[in-house]
């Protein structure tokens, strides 16, 4: 299946400033993990310690496997309440 | 319910309210209610905290609080909970955080109430940023301890 879909990628609190932007879209192309999907946007970057990741609004792990259409989120350990 | 609001909010008045517009069959059945407010302090770390920045992620944070309250049905007994945060600009004495479980008897309504507040603290997207004095604005790096370590 080659079919082309948006991938967005979202960024939160200290690390959206960090990196000066809060959004990145691409097309996936291949199979990519969450973690292929940090390299890929920020190739320069290692993702800082502690980093959470989140896609379709839930918790997952760097070995997750994206889909065309997923919302991937990375950001600091949260700070609530 | 799950609230999430930019506005200062009275806890008090928000759980009274909540309360009465139960159905007074639900409310001839609540033996127990339970609650905690988390409020801003002006100090973190030895510094004067002027204000803080709550961010936090639409969609997710909901979801993640959604999560937590079935979790907590599941787990205990409960007539009802109450989640309450806010959200942008915040001053010393504001109101951040609400939780409120009522149930049938105190056991369920104090651990329900406890497992909340944890949860939320360890998993619900929320983000605050300091405004300090003298120095620059700041991010909390992460939350403490809800637990004493024995």
């Amino acid at each position: 299946m080659n079919q082309q879909c948006d991938i967005v990628v979202k960024y939160f609190a200290s690390l959206k400033e960090k990196l000066g932007r809060s959004e990145d879209y691409f097309t996936l192309t291949r199979s990519m993990t969450v973690s292929d999907v940090w390299a890929h946007v920020n190739p320069e970057i290692a993702p800082p310690e502690q980093l959470k990741v989140a896609v379709n609004l839930d918790y997952v792990s760097w070995d997750w496997v994206v889909k065309p259409g997923d919302e991937v989120a990375f950001f600091p350990p949260v700070t609530g309440g | 319910m799950i609230s999430i609001v930019q506005e200062a909010f009275n806890p008090w008045d928000v759980m009274q309210a909540y309360q009465q517009q139960m159905a007074v069959r639900v409310r001839r059945k609540l033996g127990a209610t339970s609650v905690f407010v988390g409020s801003m302090r002006d100090f973190n770390q030895d510094d004067q905290v002027d204000r803080m920045v709550l961010e936090y992620y639409p969609g997710m944070t909901e979801k993640q609080l959604g999560m937590i309250a079935a979790q907590a049905n599941e787990q205990w007994s409960l007539i009802d909970s109450l989640i309450m945060h806010r959200v942008g600009e915040v001053f010393p004495t504001d109101v951040l955080v609400l939780v409120a479980v009522w149930a049938e008897h105190r056991a369920d309504a104090f651990e329900a109430c406890r497992f909340l507040m944890e949860a939320l603290k360890a998993q619900a997207p929320f983000w605050k940023k300091e405004c300090v004095t003298g120095q620059q604005a700041r991010w909390v790096a992460e939350n403490t301890e809800g637990y004493k370590r024995h």
